[in-house]
C-alpha cells in the first residue's frame, strides 16, 4: 500500500508534533485503563472482604453502618448488645457458629478487635479463604495480641514485642492502657482486607484493660494492676457485633427474623452480601464519575489529534497537489490523512498500554504496602481489550474528518495551489 | 486539408486534439476558457504564452484530466478525456502525463530518489517502462538525474528542501519524465530561475523529451523563451472567453 508508507514518512518528518500527539493520547489511554483497573480491583477486593458469614448481628441501627464498623473497621457502633443476647443467638438451633466482636480501642491508628479463638477458625474472606498465621499462634494468654499483616509491617513489630492499646480511636497519652501492655504472639498472613489493619486480642483482654474505666477514663485508684486483673471475672457485659454462621443457608431469613424480633433488646441482623452490594452502589457512583472523567480525557486526547492533523492540512495543500499531479486520486489523499490519524491513534494506544504497565510495575509494591490495594499485572481483560478497540476505532473514525477535508481541498485545488 | 492540420507540423498524428471546448470553474461563474480548435502533434515542443489570468493553468488542468470541460471535446492520446470519469482521468494522468509546477515541486519528507520514483507508485505502466529501460525505478531515476547533472552522492543525500530552486526544478523534471510519459506538461517551470538558468533548463527538458519521445507543452508568460520551441500559441488569441470579455468590456 503505497499510501501508508507515504503517511508513515510524512509522520516521521513531523516527529516532534507527532510525538506530542501520540504522547497525549497515550497518557489519556493510560489514565483510562488505570482507573478501570483500579475500579475492577477495588470492586473485587471489596467483595472479598468477608465471605462465609451468613449474618452479622449488632445493636439496632442502619445496615450499612453495621457492616462498616463490623467488617471495615470504619465508624463506631452507636450501641452495644448484651452478652446474654449473644449467648441466646449462639444457642439458636439453626446457628452453627458465632464470632463475638468487641470494638472501640485502637493502637497507633489501627483498630483493636476483641474476639475469641472462633474468629481465627471461622472468619473467611475472598473465596472462603480462612485466616492463616504468617508467624506465631492465636492468643492464649490474657495479654496476648495477634496483629494483622499491615499493622506488623507498618509498625515494624515482631513476635514478643510489647504493645499498648489506647482507649477509643485516638491514641493520646491520657487514654492509654499503659498499665497493661500486650505481647505480640501472632502475625496473620496478608489478606488484602481490613483484617490486615486490625489488632486482635481476647474479649477478656479488652475487659481487663477496662476495669475501672467505666466512665471512659481511668478512675483514680480503681484500676487494678495487670496481675490482679487476672483473678477477676472478665466475662464481658456487652459486645459490639456478632458474626453468625448457619447450619443451612435456607434458615437465613428465619434467623434474621428471630434476631430482628428479639424481645430483650433491639437488634439488627444483616446479610453481608446484600449489604455489601448496597454499600457498593453508593461507592459505585464516585467510581463511575471517575470513569466518566477519564473517558472525557481520552476524548480530549483524540480531539488534540484532530486539531493537530487539521492544522497541518493547510500547509500541506501543496503536497496534496503534487501527489495529485503524479496520479494520486482524491481517494488517495483521503487515505493518506486517514492513515496518519490511524497510525497516531494506534501508537498512542499501544504506548498508553505500555506506559500503564510500566507504571503499575513500579507502583504495585507501593500501592500494596501503603494502601493495601493489590493490582494484578496480567494480560488485559476482554473488557479492556474492547475498551482499547473502541478507542482505536474512534481515533480512526475521527481521522475521517481531516481526511474528508483534505479530500475536498484536493478536489477544489486540483493542481493549482499557490504557496 | 482539414482545419485541424493547420497547426500540425508534418503529418505526425495529433497527441492533443481540442474541439469547441468551454470551461468554467463554478457552475454559475464565468466561462474562463473557450477554445474552438487546438491540435498538438506527437513529439512537438509547444510554447503556450499568455498574460496572467488568461487561462493557461486552466488549460493545463484540463489536459492533465484534473478537471473536465462542461462543453466540447478534449482528446489526449486518442482518449476522450471529457468522457472519462474522474477516477479514470486520474489513472490516465498517472499513466501518461508528467507534470512540472512553477515551484515547490518536491515532497519535503521524501528523499530525492523517492520524489523522482513517485509516479511509479501510482502507475504500473510507468513503473514497467522505467524497469524496461534501466532495470529498476531507482536505476531509471538515477539515469534521469544523471542527465540533469543531479546524480551526485552529496546531492542525493540532502533533504530536498535544502536544494536550490534550480536544482529542485531539475529533480521535478526528472520525476515528470519518470517512466517516459507520452505528454510532459510544464506550468511556468522556469519563472523562479534566473535568465541564464531558464534557457539551460529548457534545453535539458528538450533533450530528455526527445530521448523519451515525449511531447512537451510548456506554459510561460516569458516570451524570451519562445524561439527555442517548435511552435508558440498565444492563449489570449485563441481563448474565445477572453475575446468575448474584451468585446463586452
Ligand atoms: N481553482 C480555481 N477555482 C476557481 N477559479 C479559478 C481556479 N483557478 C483559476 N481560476 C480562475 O480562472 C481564471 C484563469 O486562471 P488561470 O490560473 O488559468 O490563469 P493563468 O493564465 O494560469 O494565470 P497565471 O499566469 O497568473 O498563472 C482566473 O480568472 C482565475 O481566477
Ligand atoms: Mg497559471
Amino acid at each position: 500500500m503505497p499510501i501508508l508508507s507515504l503517511a508513515w514518512k510524512s509522520l516521521l518528518n513531523r516527529r516532534f508534533t507527532v510525538m506530542l500527539t501520540v504522547f497525549s493520547i497515550a497518557l489519556s489511554v493510560a489514565l483510562l485503563l488505570g482507573v478501570e483497573r483500579l475500579r475492577d480491583q477495588t470492586r473485587a477486593s471489596f467483595a472479598n472482604t468477608i465471605s462465609g458469614t451468613d449474618l452479622i448481628v449488632g445493636a439496632r441501627g442502619g445496615a450499612v453502618q453495621l457492616l462498616l464498623y463490623s467488617v471495615f473497621r470504619m465508624g463506631d457502633a452507636s450501641n452495644n448488645l448484651s452478652w446474654e443476647s449473644y449467648q441466646a443467638i449462639a444457642r439458636h438451633p439453626k446457628v452453627a457458629w458465632t464470632v463475638p466482636m468487641s470494638l472501640g480501642d485502637s493502637h497507633r491508628g489501627y483498630r483493636v478487635l476483641g474476639t475469641n479463638g472462633d474468629y481465627f477458625e471461622h472468619y473467611r474472606y475472598a473465596r472462603k479463604q480462612a485466616l492463616s498465621f504468617a508467624q506465631g499462634t492465636p492468643f492464649s494468654d490474657l495479654y496476648d495480641a495477634v496483629l494483622g499483616a499491615e499493622v506488623a509491617s507498618a509498625l515494624g513489630y515482631r513476635l514478643g514485642d510489647p504493645i499498648v492499646l489506647a482507649h477509643g480511636a485516638s491514641d493520646v497519652a491520657f487514654a492509654r492502657h499503659d498499665d497493661k501492655p500486650f505481647r505480640v504472639v501472632g502475625i496473620l498472613a496478608r489478606t488484602g482486607t481490613p483484617v490486615d489493619r486490625t489488632v486482635h486480642v481476647s474479649l477478656q483482654g479488652i475487659e481487663a484493660i477496662h476495669v475501672g474505666w467505666e466512665s471512659g477514663a481511668p478512675a483514680r485508684g480503681l484500676s487494678p494492676s495487670a496481675e490482679r486483673a487476672r483473678t477477676m471475672d472478665l466475662t464481658p457485659e456487652a459486645i459490639t457485633a456478632i458474626l453468625v454462621g448457619l447450619k443451612s443457608r435456607i434458615a437465613t431469613f428465619q434467623v434474621q427474623r428471630y434476631v430482628n424480633d428479639y424481645r430483650a433488646e433491639p437488634l439488627t441482623a444483616i446479610l453481608p452480601g446484600a449489604t455489601l452490594s448496597q454499600l457498593w452502589s453508593l461507592i459505585g457512583i464516585a467510581e463511575n464519575a471517575l470513569l466518566i472523567v477519564s473517558t472525557f480525557v481520552v476524548v480530549v486526547g483524540l480531539f488534540g489529534m484532530l486539531t493537530a492533523v487539521l492544522t497541518s492540512l493547510n500547509e500541506r495543500r501543496r503536497e496534496m497537489a503534487i501527489l495529485r499531479s503524479v496520479g494520486a486520486r482524491p481517494g488517495h489523499v483521503f487515505a493518506l490523512v486517514m492513515g496518519e490519524s490511524g497510525v497516531l491513534t494506534l501508537f498512542g494506544v499501544a504506548l498508553g498500554f505500555t506506559l500503564l504497565h510500566v507504571l503499575l510495575f513500579v507502583a504495585q509494591p507501593i500501592l500494596e504496602n501503603q494502601f493495601g490495594i493489590s493490582i494484578a499485572i496480567g494480560a488485559p481483560s476482554l473488557y479492556e481489550i474492547s475498551l482499547l478497540g473502541i478507542i482505536c476505532a474512534s481515533g480512526i473514525l475521527i481521522g475521517a474528518i481531516p481526511a474528508y477535508r483534505a479530500y475536498k481541498l484536493s478536489l477544489a485545488d486540483g493542481l493549482s495551489v499557490r504557496v | 486539408m482539414s482545419p485541424a492540420a493547420k497547426h500540425t507540423p508534418g503529418d505526425r498524428p495529433a497527441i492533443i486534439d481540442i474541439q469547441a471546448l468551454s470551461y468554467r470553474w463554478n457552475d454559475n461563474g464565468p466561462i474562463v476558457l473557450g477554445i474552438d480548435t487546438l491540435q498538438v502533434a506527437a513529439g512537438e515542443q509547444l510554447f503556450i504564452e499568455g498574460p496572467s489570468g488568461s487561462g493557461k493553468s486552466t488549460l493545463l488542468s484540463l489536459l492533465a484530466g484534473v478537471t473536465s470541460p462542461q462543453k466540447g471535446a478534449i482528446r489526449v492520446l486518442e482518449q476522450r478525456l471529457d468522457r472519462l470519469g474522474s477516477v479514470e482521468r486520474d489513472h490516465f494522468r498517472a499513466d501518461h502525463i508528467g507534470y512540472v509546477f512553477q515551484m515547490f515541486n518536491l515532497i519535503p519528507y521524501l528523499s530525492m530518489l523517492e520524489n523522482v520514483t513517485l509516479p511509479c507508485r501510482f502507475s504500473r505502466q510507468r513503473r514497467d517502462r522505467a524497469i524496461g529501460r534501466s532495470g529498476s525505478p531507482a536505476q531509471e531515476a538515477l539515469r534521469l538525474l544523471g542527465h540533469l547533472d543531479m546524480a551526485h552522492d552529496e546531492l542525493l543525500e540532502r533533504p530536498v528542501a535544502n536544494l536550490s530552486v534550480g536544482q529542485q526544478q531539475r529533480v521535478a523534471a526528472a520525476r515528470a519524465l519518470m517512466g517516459s510519459p507520452e505528454l510532459l506538461i510544464a506550468d511556468e517551470p522556469t519563472s523562479a530561475l534566473d535568465t541564464d538558468r531558464r534557457e539551460a533548463f529548457v534545453r535539458l527538458l528538450f533533450d530528455e523529451c526527445r530521448e523519451s519521445g515525449s511531447t512537451l507543452v510548456f506554459v510561460s508568460h516569458d516570451r524570451s523563451l519562445q524561439n527555442l520551441f517548435h511552435r508558440t500559441i498565444r492563449l489570449a488569441d485563441i481563448n474565445t472567453a477572453l475575446q468575448a470579455q474584451r468585446q463586452a468590456g
